[in-house]
């Protein structure tokens, strides 16, 4: 390349004047909070499929109210207004109480912010996995006096994780790469620090390659685990590959 | 009409149940106290720019949903029926977009060739380099990219699920290869397809604000814009999610009525 003075490997380099070790601190970054967002995204989500089935109609509407607009409006518009919102929100009640403003630590704020808005379409991934268990066997194990809370875990989870997988392997891709939405509320995750480090070596084409080959690397390795995991959860079940319908 | 059939009319209603007319009435009086107690003069200030913003955002929507479209069909028929040097490129590109964010495409589009652009003589004497000095292209191609990426995967399933026999028919009735395509493939792909198209263009509505970071000026700028000069924060947002839910509402409105004109037979 004409104008480059540095070599591509003395930029990626993980010693300070390369950047490499500031990228993978990023995708470090970047992991925590789609790990975290995912996890409270998923809670939000089973209490979510749980209101929409077997919640009283105003909680159904409310939950549907919360579903519809969280899917229509740009994850972008809806990080910048909870983010506000969020830290605006918890600074007005410290300073109710009597306490000092904080600042929200961003890994914070990135995960709740990403998390709700992981809850609306878990919900909906959720609620037609459970639809689509045989309710027989929920039935059943009301009839044996099963408790709701031994339910959920011993029969609704485990029976309709087969049906949710796919659908929570498609989130969960989504959610590694929502992550790189939160530069621009100034987070440094992985996009954030790949633009510093191109910004300042003016090297743009090298480092946004870069962090595509370590976004691709994570969704890649996500697949393989993921496959594992759908295999898991199948076990025991009929093949459905090659079979009639 | 008879007033009892009336009522059991009104009473069949979904809006009118007794509890969703409470929450109507919560949510009147939500909009209402916004409306009373939210500062809304800055709005007979940007109205203009505004008013551009949304044209934008939907011309670029519009836009980049046919392009993808176009580049997707070719995509789906290469890795469902293609010899192996085409599904393996074909294949390669859906990941490869699907894998990465968008966000980080689009600066390897802007800033990154941007950057390359400049050094070639060549490309700073032809006559695209008007068009390459700015940003809307990348834009446009980076967001065609990435619906053409998604929607070949859809399409990939489609083409592979078109019934054989159709094809074989096809074939029997002396149908060329080109005539089979375009007569019997391609339209039952689509409408397979069609459920998703809905979807997948509503996540490439909510794709658009990001060319806001190259500088594109959207309807999602704008409101940007509105908060570093005034310093009002709730409301810009707000008003902005409100548009982007009515564009939303109108998508799902053409596709419902794009749906019910295409005939179909559950089997």
């Amino acid at each position: 390349m004409p104008l480059m003075q540095v070599s591509t490997y003395e930029l990626l380099a993980f010693e300070p004047p390369g950047w490499g070790g500031n990228l993978l601190r990023g995708l470090l970054n970047s992991v925590i909070i789609a790990l975290g967002a995912y996890g409270f995204g998923l809670l939000i989500g089973i209490g979510g499929a749980y209101g929409k089935l077997y919640g009283g109609p105003i909680l159904r509407d409310l939950l549907e109210v919360y579903t519809t607009i969280v899917r229509a409006v740009p994850e972008l518009v809806l990080i910048l207004i909870l983010y506000f919102a969020g830290t605006d929100l918890i600074n007005r009640l410290l300073e109710a109480l009597g306490y000092a403003r904080i600042d929200i630590n961003g890994l914070v704020a990135g995960i709740w912010v990403l998390a709700v808005v992981q809850g609306a379409y878990s919900t909906e991934v959720l609620r037609g996995a459970i639809l689509s268990i045989p309710q027989g066997q929920i039935e059943a194990a009301r009839a044996y006096g099963m408790p709701p809370g031994l339910l959920l875990r011993r029969v609704t989870l485990p029976a309709m994780l087969p049906f949710a997988i796919p659908g929570l392997a498609n989130l969960w891709l989504i959610a590694t790469k929502d992550t790189a939405l939160l530069a621009i509320v100034g987070f440094n995750e992985l996009t954030q620090e790949t633009r510093t480090a191109a910004g300042s070596t003016k090297a743009y084409f090298t480092f946004f390659m870069a962090a595509g080959v370590l976004y691709l690397a994570l969704s890649l390795f996500s697949n393989v685990l993921i496959a594992r995991i759908e295999r898991w959860s199948r076990r025991g079940m009929p093949s459905v590959s090659g079979g009639p319908g | 009409m008879s007033t009892i059939v009336l009522a059991e009319r009104l009473a069949r209603n979904p809006w009118l149940q007794p509890h969703r007319i409470g929450l109507l009435a919560v949510a009147a009086a939500l909009v209402a106290s916004a409306a009373l107690f939210m500062r809304w003069d800055w709005i007979p200030n940007y109205y203009d720019l505004a008013l551009a913003g949304i044209w934008r955002t939907i011309w670029i929507l519009v836009v980049t949903c046919a392009l993808g479209m176009m580049l997707a069909i070719p995509l789906g028929l290469a890795q469902a029926a293609g010899p192996w040097w085409l599904a393996m490129p074909a294949n390669a590109f859906c990941t490869v977009i699907r894998g990465t964010p968008l966000l980080l495409q689009l600066w390897l589009l802007y800033y990154g060739l941007g950057s390359l652009f400049p050094q070639f003589p060549a490309i700073r004497n032809s006559e695209l380099w008007p068009y390459l000095r700015q940003a809307w292209p990348y834009a446009v191609l980076a967001l065609t990219m990435s619906f053409a990426a998604y929607e070949g995967e859809v399409m990939r399933g489609a083409f592979a699920g078109v019934p054989k026999g159709q094809l074989e028919a096809a074939r029997a009735f002396g149908m060329r290869r080109s005539t089979v395509f375009r007569r019997i493939w391609l339209p039952q792909a689509i409408q397979r397809a069609l459920p998703t198209l809905a979807g997948e263009t509503v996540l490439q509505l909510k794709a658009t604000p990001l060319v806001a970071t190259i500088t594109v000026v959207d309807i999602y700028s704008v409101a940007s814009r509105v908060r570093q000069d005034t310093f009002i924060v709730y409301e810009p947002l707000l008003l902005l999610a409100l548009i982007y839910l009515l564009i939303t509402g109108v998508i799902i409105f053409l596709f419902r009525r794009l749906e019910a004109r295409i005939p179909s037979r559950l089997g």
